[in-house]
């Protein structure tokens, strides 16, 4: 169902807005983060090289969606007072992202599983009533879509690689499954974004990343894991114990000499 | 830049037609031509171009470490970006030097095996520590602007593969320098306390910066050879002079001092005159003495020995692909 062809409806709250912005922007920054450390340290150089590309290309959506919420919140805050004066629990990225990278199959899994969620969310953001989210969104697919298909292109090489790799991948798998259900179960907020046609219908969502992961499970002979209840909910700001060693390290400088430019 | 170690082997004696090859491959050099990959070259050549390519190559792969050191702390989103981006930067010049050197016959894995042993070498100055916000800025503006002034004639090297590689890294690495010397800027105008972590950062890169153009000439001993296959085109002591002298003002516009008690300018000489370098700690770092020669090393031996089994799946998953194509083309 695209936005757009909805009927008139109640427009959304600021308060909505910016909480839906930054659920976006956040997980974005956060993912970026936790790929920018590895540059220098991957598997070969080919992907160290890739892996720099794609936290570029996270960190560029991050800051025009932090700038976006910083406008829609009218209060100053510009992408860096968002980015680093914030505490964990004003986070609202997704708690997959800010999983810690274990191997090489963690990180793909990770990403993966991320990927093809941006992917389906801008896809359908591209249409959003709301014109400044719609043009980010549209910037950012190409470069989702070369996310999605470095990552489950990995995802199959290492599924369907030696039998260490394959244990590899299902042991992340088994890891990271239980964060993904929070990215496909809506909340009030996500539903009221959907009705006012800015976010995208979240059965839809749900959907095309079934379909989008499985295919990719699939090919990789990788088993889809049971399903698990999940207490965390990164985007309401109930993190893991990970994001505060993220952030503790992001945010030193800002923090240690507060109010300087950089 | 990089190439501080070099020990070029001597051209071997040879028999008459060898010799005569010899004076054609001069001749065709003296004249400016480009020596290219299926051309016949004089085997001292060749391995001194391995020798340089492959340390050049190793210095930008390494190179990415203490700078990479800083992109989950860079303090503003867009320093995080323009850092991150540097540092692919580097990791792709490491790419376009090991295709270079691939072109004079020598793989890759072997170039990083020799690496990962301890064999190869690459430029000491990355062997220092980044403790600092100021040392991301002041490598940009010392260490590849040092880069720049030793690379700038390698544009116009001999061999055909290293020039070209040279041309597009040049320009990055001019990009680098500017946005170093931006960093600088910044903390140069901004707290005192900036200003002192940009002062402290200068007096910890200054003598290396200076020490990455290799030893005096008086000390160097295969300049003259590379110098007439125009491998190299100025000697260490010409290229340093001419970064102290583009330098020196630069610092002085930052309100920087720079931290040697001698340096003076020389109205007659139109130069900088500098203090004496202290080489034993040259050496030491070349040894493998420096403050992180051992983190460096370790932490690419790390990231190749955790990679392992990545690569050797992904070699597996291509065999895999490969063999059902032949079947399906048999069937
Ligand atoms: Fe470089
Ligand atoms: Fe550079």
């Amino acid at each position: 169902m695209s936005p757009a062809a909805e009927p008139a409806r109640a427009p959304a709250s600021v308060e909505d807005r910016f909480e839906y912005v930054l659920r976006l922007g956040d997980t974005s920054l956060i993912a970026a983060q936790r790929l920018g450390a590895l540059l220098g340290h991957g598997p070969a150089l080919e992907e160290d090289l890739a892996l720099g590309n794609i936290a570029l290309d996270l960190l560029g959506q991050a800051r025009l969606l932090l700038a976006l919420a910083g406008r829609i919140e009218g209060r100053g805050r510009d992408e860096d007072a968002l980015a680093f004066l914030r505490d964990a629990g004003q986070f609202r990225n997704m708690a997959l992202a800010e999983q810690p990278d274990g191997d090489f199959a963690e990180t793909i899994v990770r990403q993966c599983l991320l990927d093809a969620w941006r992917l389906e969310t801008y896809e359908s953001l591209a249409g959003s009533q709301d014109r400044e989210l719609a043009d980010i969104a549209e910037k950012a697919l190409k470069e989702c879509r070369y996310h999605w298909r470095f990552s489950a292109g990995w995802l199959v090489r290492l599924g369907d690689g030696t039998a260490e790799s394959h244990a590899r991948t299902c042991a992340a798998l088994e890891k990271l499954w239980r964060f993904t259900d929070e990215l496909l179960s809506a909340d009030a907020l996500d539903a009221r974004m959907a009705v006012c046609g800015i976010g995208p219908a979240p059965a839809l969502i749900r959907e095309r990343w079934e379909t989008r992961v499985s295919a990719a499970l699939a090919e990789a002979k990788l088993e889809r894991p049971a399903h698990r209840h999940y207490p965390w909910h990164g985007k309401r700001g109930v993190h893991t114990e990970h994001l505060g060693h993220l952030l503790a390290e992001m945010q030193f400088l800002p923090r240690a000499y507060p109010g300087v430019s950089w | 830049m990089y190439t501080q170690a070099l020990d070029a082997p001597q051209p071997p004696s040879a028999p008459t037609d060898e010799r005569e090859r010899l004076e054609r491959f001069q001749a065709r050099i003296d004249a400016d031509e480009k020596i290219e990959p299926k051309d016949w070259m004089p085997e001292a050549y060749r391995q001194t171009l391995i020798r340089q390519i492959a340390q050049h190559a190793h210095s930008e792969i390494v190179g990415m470490l203490p700078e990479g050191n800083w992109i989950t702390r860079a303090p503003s989103l867009r320093r995080k970006s323009v850092l991150i981006a540097k540092v692919q930067d580097e990791g792709g010049h490491g790419m376009y030097l090991y295709s270079a050197a691939e072109t004079l016959g020598v793989a890759r894995g072997e170039l990083v095996a020799q690496l990962l042993i301890g064999r190869a070498k690459y430029s000491s100055i990355f062997n220092y520590p980044t403790l600092t916000w100021a040392d991301i800025g002041t490598i940009g503006w010392l260490v590849d602007g040092a880069a720049i002034m030793n690379q700038i004639p390698l544009c116009r090297c001999s061999y055909g593969p290293y020039a070209r590689a040279m041309v597009r890294i040049c320009k990055e690495e001019s990009f680098h320098q500017r946005q170093g010397y931006e960093i600088m800027l910044t903390l140069a105008g901004g707290s005192a306390e900036q200003r002192a972590m940009a002062q402290d950062a200068l007096n910890r890169w200054w003598w290396p910066s200076l020490m990455m153009f290799g030893p005096s000439d008086t000390d160097s001993k295969h300049t003259a050879q590379s110098m007439r296959w125009k491998i190299k085109r100025f000697t260490n002591d010409e290229l340093r002079q001419r970064f102290i002298d583009a330098t020196v003002p630069q610092a002085e516009y930052l309100g920087l001092m720079v931290p040697d008690p001698e340096l003076r300018w020389d109205e007659t000489t139109g130069h900088y005159v500098h203090g004496p370098i202290d080489w034993s700690e040259f050496h030491a770092v070349l040894k493998g003495d420096g403050p992180c020669n051992r983190e460096r090393l370790a932490a690419r031996r790390a990231a190749h020995e955790a990679g392992r089994w990545v690569r050797e799946a992904a070699a597996a998953y291509a065999e895999k692909q490969a063999a059902s194509a032949r079947d399906a083309q048999a069937g």
